[in-house]
């Protein structure tokens, strides 16, 4: 496909959204207003901005729940991995596209974790033995083989998390979306889950597009950093950047305390060296002044 | 299975207490105790001298509101407004008084244009706000909030600053549970730590948070101002609590230095 063969900074392009903007039914401005994007394969894309920015939707508009599932006004195009979501069924996208809720409990409901991990694989009437191959793979790399048998309810907040992760992965799809992934989870749980996204996209080059509210968690493994502001993209590039820049405060962005204060100090004519991503990081270039 | 063991506390009037902890530590299993949703197996409950066991939640309510975690627990009407003034109708508000606070609450969380709409249609982060704007609506003494950050914004974030700034200096008694450790650090509550049923530390929580293998052990992380502060070869007496505070003493030192 000769959309995937353009590159961005040396990589494929792996989803392009075009024009984009759409409108619900029963709203008079439209959630998404022309939204022009190109996400690149490998790439952490980190989505901020207030609540009703429309980042809810622009993530409905990657997986093809819009304009599959949502009817409304819809112009312009997105495609994924060389699909076009709109003119594509959504059992072929969902082979593409992974899509992890906030709540795990909407995503694991049958009787055993391995049934759950199987389930969207089962819709697709993949043979047998390469259901299991890839169920066991998929439970292997969230290390959760030994998990196999319970169910869903004898989990942990944190390994039912995991467990919906190893349904997504066991469809290998090219790119995982996360709705708040970690917001339900205490800090040290969401930090390990956000580990493992990282550890997914290194090893296996798998794209992911997160919303979080809390940054400070996902930062670290981010490449880019886009915000959105009343259905628009209105900032997007690597997080220390985005991050500096003054505007980002100003759009409902929880932007984590070390960031305010290295926006503040840039106010006050302190100039650090870098761009502190950690509190650490930054008490090393105070501590140089 | 004891979701809750040997747990002793006593909370003050007015006092803010934030409870932190492990998913599955019993936070929510506490709280819930808070106005009879729950009742003790072993061990009593005591709300303003009234033991849980001997009375109905529906009179505990009156003076102890919980916003719950997951707001889909919670909302059942056929509209937002019918949802905030059901509480109030129950209570016997006259009506009035039910249009007033239901006007404040909806105008206060940002709701007023669903004033119609089912709740269902409402994203994550508005259901929670609605959760809130029905508890406070009826101006219940204690307030108790299950994760109320999870889902907003910055600018929300603020506001529910806000609410807990007035809520204090009208003397609310505040309980929250939180994994939002950086929301919770600049409010400076009396921190419960919460692990495996029980609670494992209460007090200040600059004294807590402070205490790593302690909070390694509740699943906790530092705030990030805190960190900043241990990481810093000269630093004041006490931690940041937020990013003004910090700022002013960069700037101080840089003062003192000659610098700038």
């Amino acid at each position: 496909m000769s959309a995937t063969t353009i590159r961005l900074g040396g990589k494929k392009v792996l989803a392009s959204v075009e024009g984009l903007s759409f409108r619900y039914p029963d709203s008079q401005k439209p959630a998404v207003k022309d939204v022009s994007l190109e996400i690149g394969e490998g790439e952490v894309v980190l989505l901020a901005g207030p609540s009703g920015c429309g980042k809810s939707t622009l993530l409905r508009c990657l997986n093809g729940l819009i304009p599959h599932m949502y009817p409304g006004d819809y112009r312009g195009g997105v495609t994924v991995s060389g699909l076009k979501v709109a003119d594509t069924p959504m059992s072929t996208l969902s082979q593409s596209v992974g899509l992890l809720f906030q709540n795990p409990e909407n995503q694991i409901f049958m009787f055993s974790v391995e049934r759950d991990v199987a389930f969207g694989l089962q819709n697709l009437s993949v043979p047998r033995e390469e259901m299991r191959a890839r169920v066991d793979e998929a439970m292997r790399l969230l290390g959760i083989s030994d998990l196999a048998q319970r169910a869903p309810h004898e989990l942990s907040d944190g390994q039912k998390q995991r467990a919906a992760l190893a349904g997504v992965m066991a469809m290998r799809p090219k790119v995982i979306i996360l709705d708040e992934p970690t917001s339900l989870l205490d800090p040290k749980t969401a930090l390990d889950v956000v580990s493992l996204i990282g550890r997914l996209n290194r090893e296996l080059g798998i794209t992911f597009i997160v919303v979080e509210h809390r940054l400070e968690l996902l930062i670290p493994i981010a490449d880019r950093l886009i915000v959105m502001d009343s259905g628009s993209k209105v900032m997007d590039g690597p997080p220390r950047e985005v991050l500096a820049d003054p505007r980002v405060e100003g759009y409902g962005v929880s932007v984590p305390p070390v960031s305010r204060l290295y926006n503040a100090l840039s106010r006050d004519g302190v100039r650090l060296p870098r761009v502190p991503e950690t509190p650490e990081e930054m008490a090393e270039e105070l501590n140089a002044l | 299975m004891t979701a809750l063991s040997d747990v002793s506390l006593t909370v003050r009037e007015g006092e803010t207490v934030a409870i932190v902890g492990e998913n599955g530590a019993g936070k929510t299993t506490l709280v819930r105790h808070a106005n009879g949703l729950l009742k003790p197996t072993k061990g009593s409950v005591l709300v303003d001298g009234v033991d849980t066991r001997e009375t109905t939640t529906a009179t505990l309510s009156r003076k102890v509101g919980i916003a719950f975690q997951n707001p889909d627990h919670q909302l059942f009407s056929d509209s937002v407004e019918n949802e905030v003034s059901f509480a109030l109708r129950n209570f016997r508000f006259p009506e009035e008084l039910v249009a007033k606070r239901l006007d404040w609450a909806l105008n206060f969380f940002g709701l007023e244009q669903y004033r119609k709409s089912s709740p269902l249609i409402l994203s994550g982060g508005e259901k929670k706000r609605l959760t809130l704007a029905c508890i406070l609506a009826w101006d219940p003494e204690v307030v108790v909030l299950d994760e109320p950050t999870v889902g907003q914004d910055s600018l929300q974030k603020e506001k529910l600053a806000q609410v807990f700034r007035m809520l204090q200096s009208t003397g609310k008694t505040i309980v929250i549970v939180s994994h939002d450790v950086e929301f919770l650090w600049p409010i400076q509550p009396r921190l419960l730590v919460m692990s495996g049923g029980r609670v494992v530390a209460d007090g200040e929580i600059s004294k807590i948070m402070a205490d790593r293998e302690l909070l390694e052990g509740a699943r906790v992380t530092q705030p990030q101002l805190l960190r900043l502060y241990s990481g810093l070869r000269s630093r004041p007496a006490t931690p940041f609590l937020d990013v003004p505070d910090a700022r002013a003493w960069v700037a101080g030192g840089r003062a003192g230095r000659g610098v700038g």
